[in-house]
């Protein structure tokens, strides 16, 4: 796993690619989450808030950075911890 | 990540609604993304070691873009007004490679290096008709994804070069994912080889923004566009500006209420312009964009609630921020660097340098970067207290007359408020007693009479200081500036030698 990395969910649709990462399992839905996806499991219920197609998601620490480039029911979590939402401070359009 | 990806994101999200409005027709996200799939087949098929464009905007530009990036080739979009030498120099650079457009002109420029070119048309058809290979090897994009000829107003062309991990990461970090509204519409006039034109259309492509081309600007154009597409947001070089303004002059009517917002860049904003600007449209949001190809698009911005501000301020300080180029983003580090690299404190000018991962910094031959990847820019400028960034020139165009450095900027500036000169550039002239001095060329106001040489040094003088007085002085009918409205020096400089 490494960024760039595109993840499967097992659990439901989400997919999400990579931006940063270090040590810990990266989980949706309750299971890891592979570049293959792997045998479908049910969701569980205690990660089960949903991803949100382009958004950004980190760990308190910052060191794991998810894309979620297809939205699903699971939350993404990393080592059971329910990883937040990255709020940028919006910018006007540039260019 | 590969940018395509983002693409891919927004044809997912949206497959059937407007992503582009060129010459009267409309793609979707849908359509561009397998277009660019179609292209990414003909890419690999060509054994291309560079997917080119030598034309104007169009759909087309958009398609290579991306099928190049899924090909993990880089591409790389080509000035089409260079002179003929210069361009067959930068098509041996890239050999072999795919070119979209000026077939006629490659074929007599370059007939034996291998390219395989497709006129406009043909391209897009091709790309369109291509049948996707089952299980297609799209990239990973862990290389380059653009290659981009500087463009060399002091010296020969560079190709800096932008991974991909660089422009996503200044898309993730400046643009929210589908945040536009469907009426949104961007309307993008710059040059498709120039970093803003292809920052715009990513950008505008995350965002689903409907991007609106005008392949060619011309200010009446421009104006119909906006009133027919309903654009909401522009981007604009200064001298853009200042001709759609001479339009409105003139009376050329056009309904462009729907304009929130334009954001410009690409060149200095003179003072009197922004602020005619301001005044001219007083629901608009102004932005003004720093940034260079090297950097991935902007760095650091002026917002529009900073800009009227500015505007409106009584406190001197204040108003002289509609000057600067605003903070730098909240993603990337900037410092003001002294000649021996120490970090200066705010108020004292020197070399501006960045560092974020936005920033290539590389170009084919070499990386720019020091060993803590900063880049240094070769812009010179200032921090004020606040924070605010100001720009002073090129490091290479400051003066250095008897080991005192001189901003051509300070000088320009003042001469700028005599009534008489429309417009100036003070540069290196060699000085057997300094080395170098100051040289003017400058542009007089129609219907003003030409002042006196003292008259000018005068001011200056009691301006400045006894240092900065120009030895020559020579007014031409105009200065000579590239089509994004970059002064071009060089020529300054030899005018003033002849």
């Amino acid at each position: 796993m490494k960024p760039g990395s595109r993840l499967k969910s097992s659990a439901c649709d989400t997919e999400v690619v990579v931006i940063r990462c270090g040590s810990g399992t990266i989980q949706c839905g309750g299971a890891a989450m592979s570049e293959g996806g792997g045998d479908a499991v049910e969701l569980n219920p205690d990660f089960a808030g949903g991803s949100v197609m382009g958004k950004r998601y980190v760990d308190a620490a910052g060191t794991t950075e998810l894309l979620c480039v297809k939205p699903g029911k699971g939350s993404l979590a990393l080592d059971g911890t329910v990883l937040v939402l990255k709020e940028a401070k919006p910018l006007p359009a540039s260019d | 990540m590969n940018i395509a990806l983002l693409l891919e994101m927004a044809a997912d999200a949206a497959t059937d609604r407007i992503a582009l409005v060129c010459d009267g027709k409309r793609w979707t996200y849908g359509e561009l993304l397998a277009a660019a799939r179609g292209a990414y087949e003909l890419i690999v098929d060509s054994g291309a070691s560079h997917v080119a464009l030598l034309d104007e905007s169009s759909e087309a530009s958009v398609i290579a873009l991306f099928g190049a990036a899924l090909a993990g080739v880089p591409y790389c979009p080509l000035n089409y007004r260079l002179a003929d030498a210069d361009l067959a120099g930068l098509l041996g650079r890239i050999a072999p490679a795919l070119i979209v457009g000026d077939a006629a002109r490659v074929a007599r420029l370059t007939p034996d290096q291998g390219h395989v070119v497709y006129p406009r048309a043909e391209f897009t058809l091709a790309a369109q008709e291509a049948v996707a290979s089952d299980g297609a090897d799209y990239d990973a994009g862990e290389g380059v994804a653009i290659q981009l000829f500087t463009s060399g107003t002091t010296a020969a062309p560079k190709a800096a070069i932008l991974r991909h991990s660089n422009l996503v990461s200044y898309i993730l970090g400046t643009v929210e994912f589908a945040s536009a509204e469907e009426s949104d519409a961007a309307l993008v006039s710059v040059p498709p080889y120039h970093i803003a034109g292809i920052a715009a259309l990513i950008s505008s492509i995350y965002a689903q923004r409907r991007i609106v081309l005008l392949p060619a600007f011309a200010p009446d154009a421009w104006l119909k566009l906006v009133d027919a597409e309903r654009a909401t947001n522009a981007f604009v070089v200064p001298t853009m500006l200042s001709r759609i303004i001479h339009a409105l002059d003139k009376g050329i009517y056009a309904d462009i209420s729907s304009l929130r917002s334009i954001a410009y860049g690409g060149g200095k904003m003179p003072l009197e312009l922004i602020q005619r600007a301001l005044d001219l449209f007083p629901d608009t949001g102004f932005t003004n964009a720093y940034g260079l190809t090297e950097t991935s698009s902007t760095v650091a911005l002026l917002g529009p609630e900073e800009h009227r501000a500015a505007h409106g301020a009584s406190d001197p300080k204040v108003r002289a921020r509609l000057a600067s180029v605003g903070k730098p983003l909240p993603t990337i580090e900037l410092e003001i660097r002294g000649e021996s690299g120490e970090v200066l404190p705010h108020g004292q000018p020197g070399e501006i340098y960045v560092r974020g991962d936005q920033v290539s910094g590389e170009y084919r031959e070499k990386s720019a970067l020091d060993a803590d990847g900063w880049f240094p820019t070769r812009d010179a400028g200032y921090l004020d207290e606040d924070g605010y960034l100001f720009l002073s020139g090129r490091a290479d165009d400051v003066i250095v007359r008897g080991g005192e450095n001189i901003s051509p900027g300070e000088i320009e500036d003042v001469l700028l408020t005599h009534p008489a000169i429309a417009d100036v550039a003070a540069v290196a002239i060699p000085s057997a007693e300094w080395g170098e001095a100051v040289g003017l060329a400058a542009v007089l106001r129609g219907g003003c009479d030409q002042p006196g040489d003292e008259e000018l040094k005068e001011l200056i003088r009691a301006r400045l200081r006894s240092s900065r007085v120009p030895e020559r002085i020579l007014f031409v009918p105009s200065l000579p500036y590239n089509e994004m409205g970059k002064l071009l020096r060089r020529e300054v400089k030899l005018i003033l030698a002849e």
